[in-house]
């Protein structure tokens, strides 16, 4: 993955403000955005915007995992959305940008998205 | 074809079969060249007069097989309460009772038959019935009431189907047999002592080889004067027979001695008849006119008459096809036959009285148990010819198929009727060809066919083959042949709940009762694989609901929830919720409503009344949630769950407070109800009923559970829903008092929590357990299990653990903080998120990207970009 423009990180919340398996909203340089920690505290962002369903709710979708794979169901029509590319695992040619993401001193920082 | 080119097939009879007749017509496309009119005698359109006796139990809108009235197929018109009183062949025209006349092209004759009522003095006397229509069932119902003794003439399969019918209508049965044995076609002596037997035992008095010589009236009960038969007009009080000193007092007679072909109107029209009566028809039943066919029991094919529904059935498809330029004959048909009488098992089959030239018979029987088996075998006894079963006909489904398809016997045959042989008959294989549902006609071939083309289980292939649909006989067979074929291919019938859980969501229950679980990570690192997904994680949350009774946002759990119950409010497609407090029975004070209103307009909502009798807000914001709920528990509300796989409402009728009609308080009732379950986390959601009297005006029949008053008590129904496939509630018990209707809808109610699968609704998984309803009374009512204690104790674990999530989570700071729009800009509402207005209230805007928020000061330490408009899509 490249970095289209060089952005600068953005903090957002801090990792306890995010449950393990859960999503939270955050807005990002006027963007919605998903911003996802799996148990083992990797974060993953997302837009929070549901290609299918047309509205922005991908944060408050249910995290699993499909295979190795960690995915959130869109709360919508329940179409999985794989965190690490934002591919829709049912149908490739679907999928969600997704966005630079880290963790620096227990602060969630986004950057820029990924093309 | 242009309109005035087509023809016309008028039908005379809406019965069983001519029904059968118009859904072979519509679906082989006759009706896209002919159009159909259709003239039934009966008030109602057909119905299932197999099940009649069921009219009792589940009344005759679930017997109907259209209640609708009226076709889909506009080409096809339907005039009940309407008879054909003459044919004119000549003309080719059929006349009404009130004169009218119709032309036709074509006419079927599917007039059917009625019952024989021999001419005994007495038999125009009150209170003498025939058993056929839905309309004598209502009167024999009526007279009941009264009646202390009926009997039944007749101990024939019909006779014993009424007798079963008075004596649950609490009569003191007899039933009186001209021949020396019970159900004489059917069975040989030895089978119809067994049944005997067993009648008896459960109450009923059997009087065979007995003559009825006459009816007597109310007024004189020892001194018949036979001349004056006619004039009498009292009600029935005796039977006298032949050589019989004593009468038997008795207040109703129901006439069960067989039945006659209705062919009068072919008759006078000059038709053909057979000598022992019916429209004598060729293999295409066409009769002596070749625009005149006759189908059903008024037609006797080959001079044969058949007094079943499945030979009817292949009649009609034949005329169907025949009309339509095909080939296809009737060529005779099974006679075999199973039936539950009185509770006993009986089934005849083939040359059930061996009349074949040498043939051997096979027997077994067991007197204490009430068992009694016979097989017909070929002289050789390389072939099963027939037989009869009574106490115990599990190997019918196997025995049949293997005479009509005349496979080889196995060794040792007699295995077939040992007590240990199961319905499935061990390693029997039947033949492709082997016809398994006669009903129907499906062979075992199709029954695989319908398997490899997608059908993945014995419920699929029964809706995609019919197999099963009709007198259900088979349906031990289907499933046999449906899991063998599955276990061939190596395919097992996969029921795990997904990728993550091997098991079904009823033994995910019991494992996380057994180990006491409390989290889903404990749940998934012990029995599961991965970290689960959004169909096992809602499950797991239900599951852990139903067992502890936690707030489903506890900290622990909340990552389990569908959006629906993480945020307590129900996700509309815009991404708002609708908010919908819980109204019990449906009743509000004007106060009530007043809050309602305000809360809609301060927050600007779109309000809709509910099917449940509540009302429903839309367009809430997430972060607005909280607020919304503060002024509603504020006001005494408290959350209706419709976000939930929970009890939704319980709907009633305004009952005997205010109606006319009514005999007992509904809405007492239904807010007693949905208070004690309210808060239930159940497999799918779940929605009861009470109905004030028998006009039932909550609908609660449609209903999971539904409650109908009766002047003794309340009459409790379970399996009901509307939606796509709807289902009528089925009779569990009834007149029940109060405290039995709570007992054991808390046990219905906690016995489908635990063993029903996920999303499945109440009448899917009672028709998934074996021995569906009768199974689930078992449990329940008499329960079988013993763990009737168990569950109402579950249940009262879950009474007294209620609390209102709205209040506990608005009291919870903790559960409050992800009520946000943006963790990093609650103060901005979602900007995806814009309304329309209609009919003066708002409605969503659907966006077709995600809408980009301007500029916006987000203070010192967050700032924000300009919209990247090139990236938005
Ligand atoms: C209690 C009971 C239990 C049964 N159990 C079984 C069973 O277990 N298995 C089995 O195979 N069969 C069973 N049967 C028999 C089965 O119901 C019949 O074989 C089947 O109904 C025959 O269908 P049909 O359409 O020929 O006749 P019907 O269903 O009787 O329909 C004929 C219709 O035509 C109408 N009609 C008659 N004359 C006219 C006219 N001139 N104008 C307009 N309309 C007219 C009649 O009113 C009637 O509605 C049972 C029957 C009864 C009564
Ligand atoms: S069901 Fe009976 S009691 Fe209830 S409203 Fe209707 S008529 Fe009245
Ligand atoms: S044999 Fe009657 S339904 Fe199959």
């Amino acid at each position: 993955m490249t970095q289209t423009q060089t952005q600068t990180y953005i903090s957002v919340c801090r990792l306890d403000d995010i449950d393990p398996e859960t999503g939270i909203a955050a807005l990002v340089r006027g963007e919605a955005v998903a911003v996802f920690r799996t148990l083992d505290d990797r974060v993953f962002a997302l837009s929070n915007f549901d290609p299918y369903g047309h509205a922005s709710v991908l944060a408050r979708g249910i995290v699993g995992t499909r295979g190795e794979v960690p995915f959130v169901a869109s709360p919508l029509l329940k179409q999985p959305f794989a965190l690490e590319t934002g591919l829709c695992l049912d149908d490739p040619s679907v999928s969600v940008p997704t966005y630079e993401v880290d963790v620096v001193d227990g602060e969630v920082r986004i950057g820029g998205r990924r093309e | 074809m242009s309109p005035h080119l087509r023809k016309k097939v008028v039908v005379v009879g809406h019965g069983m079969v001519g029904h059968r007749f118009v859904t072979a017509a519509i679906e082989r496309g006759l009706t896209e060249t002919h159009d159909i009119v259709v003239f039934g005698e009966e008030p109602r359109p057909a119905y299932d007069r197999v099940a009649l006796t069921s009219f009792f139990e589940v009344g005759a809108e679930a017997l109907s097989f259209l209640p609708s009235g009226a076709y889909e197929d506009p080409r096809v018109t339907l005039r009940t309460g309407t008879s054909v009183v003459e044919i004119d062949t000549a003309a080719q025209t059929v006349m009404l009772a009130d004169g009218e006349e119709m032309a036709y092209d074509e006419l079927v004759l599917a007039t059917g038959a009625a019952p024989f009522v021999p001419p005994v003095p007495g038999a125009e006397l009150g209170n003498v019935f025939v058993y056929r229509t839905i309309e004598d069932l209502e009167a024999i119902r009526e007279a009941a009431k009264t009646a202390r003794a009926g009997a039944v003439i007749g101990g024939g399969l019909l006779g014993l189907e009424a007798a079963n019918a008075l004596h649950q209508l609490g009569v003191e049965t007899h039933v009186v047999e001209l021949a020396p044995r019970l159900m004489a076609v059917q069975v040989d002596d030895a089978g119809g002592n067994t049944l005997k037997r067993h009648i008896e035992k459960l109450g009923l008095t059997v009087h065979t080889g007995v003559m009825t010589e006459s009816i007597s009236p109310d007024a004189v009960v020892s001194v018949v004067d036979e001349d004056e038969s006619g004039i009498l007009d009292g009600k029935v009080s005796a039977l006298k027979f032949k050589d019989v000193e004593e009468p038997l007092a008795v207040d109703m007679v129901v006439f069960s001695a067989g039945i006659r072909p209705r062919d009068a109107l072919a008759r006078s029209a000059g038709l053909d008849l057979a000598e022992r009566g019916g429209v004598l028809v060729d293999e295409q039943c066409r009769s002596s006119d070749p625009h005149v066919w006759a189908v059903g029991e008024c037609a006797a094919p080959g001079g044969k008459m058949y007094g079943l529904v499945a030979p009817g059935y292949d009649m009609a498809e034949v005329v169907a096809d025949a009309l339509l330029g095909g080939a296809g004959t009737f060529t005779g048909a099974d006679m075999s036959t199973k039936l539950k009488l009185l509770g006993v098992d009986v089934a005849s089959f083939g040359d059930a009285h061996g009349t074949t030239d040498e043939c051997l018979e096979l027997t077994y029987s067991d007197a204490v148990a009430g068992v009694y088996k016979k097989l017909v075998i070929s002289e050789d006894g390389t072939r099963l010819l027939g037989g009869v079963l009574v106490g115990d006909a599990s190997a019918y489904g196997l025995l049949r198929p293997m005479v009509a398809s005349g496979m080889a016997l196995p060794e040792n045959p007699e295995e077939l009727i040992l007590p240990q042989s199961t319905g499935g008959g061990g390693g029997i294989q039947l033949p492709p060809e082997a016809q398994i549902c006669s009903c129907n006609n499906v062979t075992r071939g199709e029954i695989e066919a319908a398997v490899d083309n997608g059908c993945e289980s014995a419920a699929d292939v029964t809706r995609t083959t019919k197999a099963g649909s009709t007198c259900g006989s088979c349906k031990v067979q289907v499933k046999k042949i449906v899991e063998d074929y599955f276990t061939a291919q190596g395919k097992t019938v996969d029921t795990s709940l997904c990728e993550h859980f091997a098991m079904t969501r009823a033994e995910l229950f019991d494992v996380v009762l057994i180990h006491g679980y409390k989290t889903f990570d404990q749940i998934i690192e012990a029995h599961g694989t991965g970290r689960g997904c959004d169909i096992c994680k809602p499950a797991v949350a239900s599951i852990l609901a139903s067992q502890l009774n936690g707030h489903v946002l506890a900290k622990e759990n909340r990552k389990l929830q569908d959006t629906n119950d993480a945020y307590l409010a129900n996700l509309q497609k815009n991404g708002s919720y609708s908010v919908v407090p819980r109204i019990p029975g449906g009743e509000i004070t004007p106060e009530g409503l007043i809050v309602i209103g305000e809360v809609a307009k301060e927050f600007g909502l779109y309000t809709k009344i509910t099917g449940g009798q509540r009302i429903d807000m839309f367009g809430a914001r997430m972060e607005d949630l909280p607020a919304i709920w503060k002024r509603l528990v504020d006001a005494g509300f408290e959350s209706g769950h419709a976000y939930g796989k929970s009890l939704r409402t319980v709907k009633s009728c305004v009952g005997s407070t205010w109606c006319r009609y009514g005999v007992q308080d509904s809405v007492g009732l239904a807010i007693m109800l949905e208070t004690r379950y309210r808060g239930l986390r159940s497999p799918h959601k779940l929605k009861g009923g009470v109905s004030g009297c028998a006009r039932e005006c909550a609908e609660a029949r449609g209903k999971d559970f539904g409650v109908i008053a009766t002047e003794k008590g309340w009459n409790l129904y379970v399996g009901g829903n509307g939606g796509a496939i709807p289902a009528h509630a089925q009779l569990l018990a009834g007149d029940l008092s109060t405290e039995d209707l709570v007992r054991y809808l808390d046990r219905f109610l906690m016995y489908y929590v635990r063993t029903a699968d996920r999303l499945q609704r109440t009448s899917t998984w009672i028709e998934s357990l074996d021995g569906g309803l009768d199974r689930v009374r078992e449990v329940v009512i008499d329960d079988v299990l013993g763990l009737g204690t168990e569950l109402e104790a579950a249940m009262a674990t879950h009474v007294d653990g209620y609390f209102d999530e709205w209040k506990a989570t608005i009291e919870d700071p903790e559960k409050l903080k992800r009520f946000v729009s943006f963790v990093n800009a609650p103060e901005i509402p979602d900007p995806n998120i814009s309304f329309g207005s209609t009919r003066g209230q708002i409605v969503p805007d659907v966006a077709d990207g995600p809408a980009l928020v301007g500029p916006v000061s987000l203070g010192a330490t967050i700032p924000v970009g300009a919209p990247n408009l090139e990236e938005s899509r």
